[in-house]
């Protein structure tokens, strides 16, 4: 079940719906009433990406889910490298997500050989509204390699939108990433993550900004599968109106994987009580002499922080968002790339408002 | 004429416990006056009150600033009117560094003025020299404002955000409590240098050592939710002396 199949067969009977665990707060076969027909391909030419002067460097694009099936960094190489994944259909969305829209799914494939080493910017952009769209991606990492990237997803409001990454590391691999959203009408954003070898680490970042009715559902799976491996992930959301946040994470730690040090933590803060959060950390240890940890909290903005910024003349809505960036800012203290850094927090900046924020031109 | 600050028959209650019993104060411009009390008479109240904490209801009387009625005012709208309440109490502010925050706070009020912003250099350059005066590090203010600071450097901070932020009406509450003697002298010097004829401030204290150092024109004692007394800077060693019953029975 999940919505690639469903775009594919037609058929909506696949989508994923509530009753399967996974799925229950982010339900896609109750949402969607009918399937879009298949986006086209697009033939117009695409503006300049967001941050094109911050990060320098090629940039590979899937428009409408075509383009390259794959990406290879040659083992030993160094690269940069900006992957941009646009929705660029001829429809209009109604802005309730019902009718216009077109819908398609990607897929890709990036490999870094033995000691390779990228830098990569991955930004989800929406030249249209109203798609449904899967975007698969498949990252494997090879004996010592490392990837980092920041991945930027400024979705359509009346969008729904599924990006899927199985991520494997070899022995001794480096992983890390920082997601930032600002959601969308439905918005899943997933990791799965093998520990395949010894050594291996993981750094996982997520950040989501929820304003209006936008919804943004943050799931990962770690599997640890081998000893000695790391992960420290850290996700933190802000919520207004009558947006949702969900999380969802879950690390296993399979027999054999001993000397495994995990730590995963959740923090939200809901600045509107029509908005909701749900969150879900587990952890599953099958193996012995493991060190993992969670912690999670929801919460509001601290009321005697809000006055004492208002005493100093804030206004309240000046208060908030300071205190709300300030909150988020933690996440993006993570990102190790001093560029990639740069650019996450103009895009935090810009993401104060969504409505009105990381569209694909206005960003340099 | 009114004064600078003029309170009048001021109640007010959190929740339903009633706090402030008809207090009246008359604050003129150029003056600092001393508020005293013990313990649970009101202190904190009156300066969440005048400052516009939410929380507290009030019940009767007025507060006026330059003859403007202050409590109809959100809390912002009385920081750009020149109110500024130094906290007993200094909120941590992770993520936030201390320049950050104070040149937000102090463009907020110019904009709510209708005054041009301060550009960067200028403010840098304010709060070098305000900075150095308190004794205060420059790049402790390029850390989260107030985490991990101690006790003294909370006031400090505190004192600073006054200077910089150059208010009409500086509401001190328990600035020093926490703090040792050497602390304790420095934010005083900070607070004695802040004097002018057309700023008012209000110190409360529940210890006559404070004013040591930052020397009252007059002193209130507060005890009851109101005003029991008030005479010149005398008043305060005799409490000191004597205690607060006597004031608490006249309550």
């Amino acid at each position: 079940m999940s919505l690639a199949e469903a775009l594919q067969h037609g058929d909506l009977t696949r989508l994923p719906s509530r009753r399967e665990e996974d799925w229950r707060w982010s339900d896609l076969r109750g949402l969607i009433r009918a399937l879009p027909p298949a986006a086209p391909a697009f033939s117009g030419a695409l503006p300049p990406g967001p941050f094109a002067a911050r990060f320098p460097a090629e940039r590979l694009c899937l428009v409408n889910g075509r383009g390259p099936d794959t990406i290879e960094i040659a083992a030993g190489e160094n690269a940069r490298l900006g992957l941009r994944l646009v929705a660029a259909g001829e429809g209009q969305g109604d802005g309730e997500g019902q009718g216009g829209g077109e819908g398609y799914v990607g897929r890709l494939r990036l490999t870094l050989g033995a000691g390779a080493s990228l830098v990569l910017l991955q930004t989800h952009e929406a030249l249209t509204g109203g798609y449904l769209a899967q975007t698969d991606l498949e990252i494997v990492l090879g004996p010592g390699a490392r990837l980092e990237r920041l991945v930027l997803v400024a979705d359509a409001a009346d969008a729904v939108a599924v990006t899927l990454s199985h991520v494997h590391l070899a022995e001794g691999a480096t992983f890390v990433e920082t997601v930032l959203t600002t959601g969308a009408r439905r918005q899943r954003l997933e990791t799965r993550l093998t520990h395949a070898a010894r050594h291996s680490a993981a750094t996982l970042s997520g950040l989501y900004r929820l304003a209006g009715r936008r919804h943004a559902d943050l799931t990962s799976l770690i599997r640890h599968e081998a000893p000695q491996a790391r992960t420290d992930q850290l996700v933190r959301g802000v919520v207004d109106d009558q947006a949702r946040g969900v999380f969802q994470g879950r690390i296993l730690v399979q027999p054999g994987a001993d000397g495994t040090d995990s730590r995963m933590g959740h923090h939200a803060l809901i600045l509107s009580d029509r908005a909701e959060v749900d969150a879900k950390p587990e952890l599953e240890i099958y193996a012995d002499d493991v060190s993992c940890a969670h912690g999670a909290t929801v919460g509001a903005l601290d009321a005697e922080a809000l006055f004492y910024a208002r005493q100093r003349g804030l206004s309240e809505a000046e208060a908030r968002a300071l205190l709300s960036d300030a909150f988020l800012g933690a996440v993006l203290d993570r990102i190790v790339d001093p560029e990639l850094e740069a650019v996450g927090r103009a895009w935090l900046e810009a993401a104060v408002s969504p409505e009105v924020g990381p569209g694909a031109e206005t960003l340099a | 004429m009114s004064a600078l600050l003029e309170v009048r028959d001021l109640s007010a209650r959190v929740e339903a416990k009633a706090i402030l019993d008809r207090l009246s104060l008359s604050l003129p411009a150029g003056e600092v006056h001393a508020i005293m009390g013990p313990n649970g008479a009101g202190k904190s109240t009156l300066s969440h009150v005048l400052s516009g904490k939410p929380g507290y209801e009030v019940t009767g009387g007025s507060a006026t600033l330059d003859g403007e009625d202050l409590l109809a005012l959100e809390p912002e709208a009385r920081a750009a009117r020149g109110v500024f309440l130094s906290f007993q109490y200094p909120v941590e502010i992770p993520g936030v560094p201390a320049l950050t925050f104070l040149r937000t706070a102090l463009n907020a009020q110019h904009r709510a003025r209708g005054e041009a912003e301060v550009s960067a250099p200028d403010f840098l350059k304010l709060v070098r020299a305000r900075a150095g005066a308190l004794k205060i590090d420059f790049d402790m203010l390029k850390r989260p404002l107030n985490v991990g600071f101690s006790g003294g450097e909370k006031k400090r901070m505190e004192i600073l955000q006054m200077a910089v932020l150059a208010p009409r009406l500086a509401i001190l509450d328990e600035t020093d409590s926490g703090l040792d003697i050497d602390a304790l002298r420095i934010v005083a010097e900070g607070v004695n240098a802040l004097r002018a004829p057309d700023r008012a401030m209000l110190v409360i204290t529940h210890y006559q050592r404070l004013l040591d150092h930052i020397r009252p024109d007059r002193v209130h004692v507060l005890a009851g939710g109101r005003i029991v007394a008030s005479g010149g800077p005398e008043l305060a060693l005799q409490l000191e002396r004597e205690g607060y019953d006597k004031f608490a029975a006249a309550a």
